[in-house]
């Protein structure tokens, strides 16, 4: 196709998801196409319900859709069989949840290496892995912490180690800072800045405007459909000073 | 520069011009960066002519305003008083953007909901410089504290935004 098919790693057309039929049909996702370019960081805003979250489901694989097209790292994916489906799952996506979803039994480090395990890596590369990940977001000192032992901030952390534990092509992200207090937030963000730096493809559907802020690419969604896309580029330091209010 | 800011800046002891700038500037991270040196002197002469400070300076030295060792009188220590006191609040109700969307429907002047839109990129725009700038602080610093209470205003005006989008989408569609 053309070149720009060739850069995006997560590609979607004329998807929809409906439930229901007749006079109760309902449709969550109404017509959208997106395109992903590798490296890039998009935000997806909506009010609950607006069905951003069953986008992301369907993008990632988690649910079917009733009509369109995904394209993941070159592959169509709506037709796979459920087998093929589950391991693209677990080795091209990396999933974060606002619930974290943590398993409360296992220890941080263990839960991080899990779906490495559940690829067929061996436990001691899935356990180095993981520990450099843990590392990675600041928590290298907490890997033998059970869940309950962690803050929310913390533990979302963990989660989004978890989620990088098969190198991924892309992280999708629902609300990930939905239970998190400001600090942990701010935590979280600078977690995905780095992320960014490093190349890896991030979609994040919120209605936390602080993250789409400092999304590259920010997309309104309404009814299952979307209604505007913003660009923000460039970070203006030097306008700050003028957003203190000590003038006069 | 607000004349209670520099007093109350001063009231943890005498002290330089430039000592107050420091103080400042450590107060305000980047959002003060914008700041004028020569603010603080011209505020401190005011201040001075209104008898709520005092000056003086080491012997010996030439008798420049940065040289001077400024200290609040009985009268500026009473205004520090006062001023901690108040509960004025910054910050009122957005009314005149409100106005704008008001008058430019009425007058079918312009589409209120396009009007919202290219304020709501400036708003996140804003929002995005903020957040930024807090996450480059370092834990717990003061600077940080004031970032956030930008952050979480710009969210607030961003929702109320929202609001302004669905009242005017409901107008035009009743027309």
């Amino acid at each position: 196709m053309s070149e720009t098919a060739g850069a995006s790693v997560l590609r979607a057309r004329g998807l929809s998801k409906t439930y229901g039929k007749d006079a109760a049909l309902v449709r969550a996702v109404d017509g959208v196409d997106l395109e992903v370019a590798a490296g890039e960081t998009v935000a997806i805003m909506g009010p609950s319900g607006c069905g951003k979250s069953t986008l992301l489901h369907l993008l990632g694989g988690l649910d079917r859709p009733t009509g369109g097209e995904i394209w993941l790292a070159g592959r169509r994916v709506d037709q796979m069989s459920e087998k093929a489906l589950a391991r693209m799952r677990r080795n091209a996506v990396g999933f974060v949840f606002q619930a974290f979803h943590l398993m409360e039994e296992l220890t941080a480090v263990e839960n991080v290496e899990l779906p490495a395990l559940l690829a067929g890596r061996p436990p001691r590369a899935a356990r180095r892995r993981a520990t450099e990940l843990l590392d990675r977001v600041g928590l290298g000192d907490r890997a033998g912490f059970l869940p309950a032992a962690l803050s929310g901030g913390q533990r979302q952390r963990v989660a989004i180690a978890r989620a990088l534990a098969n190198e991924p092509v892309v992280v999708l992200a629902d609300e990930p800072t939905g239970n998190l207090d400001s600090a942990a937030t701010v935590e979280v963000l600078r977690l995905f800045d780095g992320l960014h730096a490093a190349g890896q493809t991030l979609v994040i559907v919120t209605h936390d405007s602080r993250i789409a802020a400092t999304a590259g690419r920010m997309i309104a969604m309404r009814d299952g459909a979307f209604i505007d896309e913003t660009r923000l580029t460039g970070g203006t330091r030097g306008d700050l000073g003028a957003l203190a209010g000590l003038d006069g | 520069m607000q004349q209670e800011v520099v007093l109350a800046l001063l009231a943890k002891e005498p002290s330089h011009g430039y000592q107050l700038r420091a103080r400042l500037r450590q107060a305000l991270g980047p959002l003060g960066e914008a700041m004028n040196a020569g603010q603080i002197y011209v505020t401190l002469t005011r201040l001075e002519k209104a008898g709520l400070v005092t000056s003086g300076q080491a012997p010996g030295l030439p008798d420049r305003p940065d040289r001077k060792v400024y200290e609040l009188t009985p009268a500026g220590q009473q205004r520090v008083a006062d001023w901690l006191a108040e509960l004025g609040w910054p910050g009122p109700a957005p009314t005149e953007f409100h106005l704008k969307l008001v008058a430019a429907a009425a007058a079918r002047l312009a589409d209120p909901l396009s009007i919202v839109d290219a304020q709501r990129r400036e708003l996140l725009r804003r929002l995005r410089d903020a957040q930024r700038a807090a996450m480059a602080e370092p834990a717990a610093s003061d600077a940080g504290l004031l970032l956030e209470g930008l952050v979480l205003r710009l969210q607030a005006d961003l929702r109320w935004l929202e609001a302004c989008e669905r009242h005017w989408t409901g107008r035009k569609e009743q027309r």
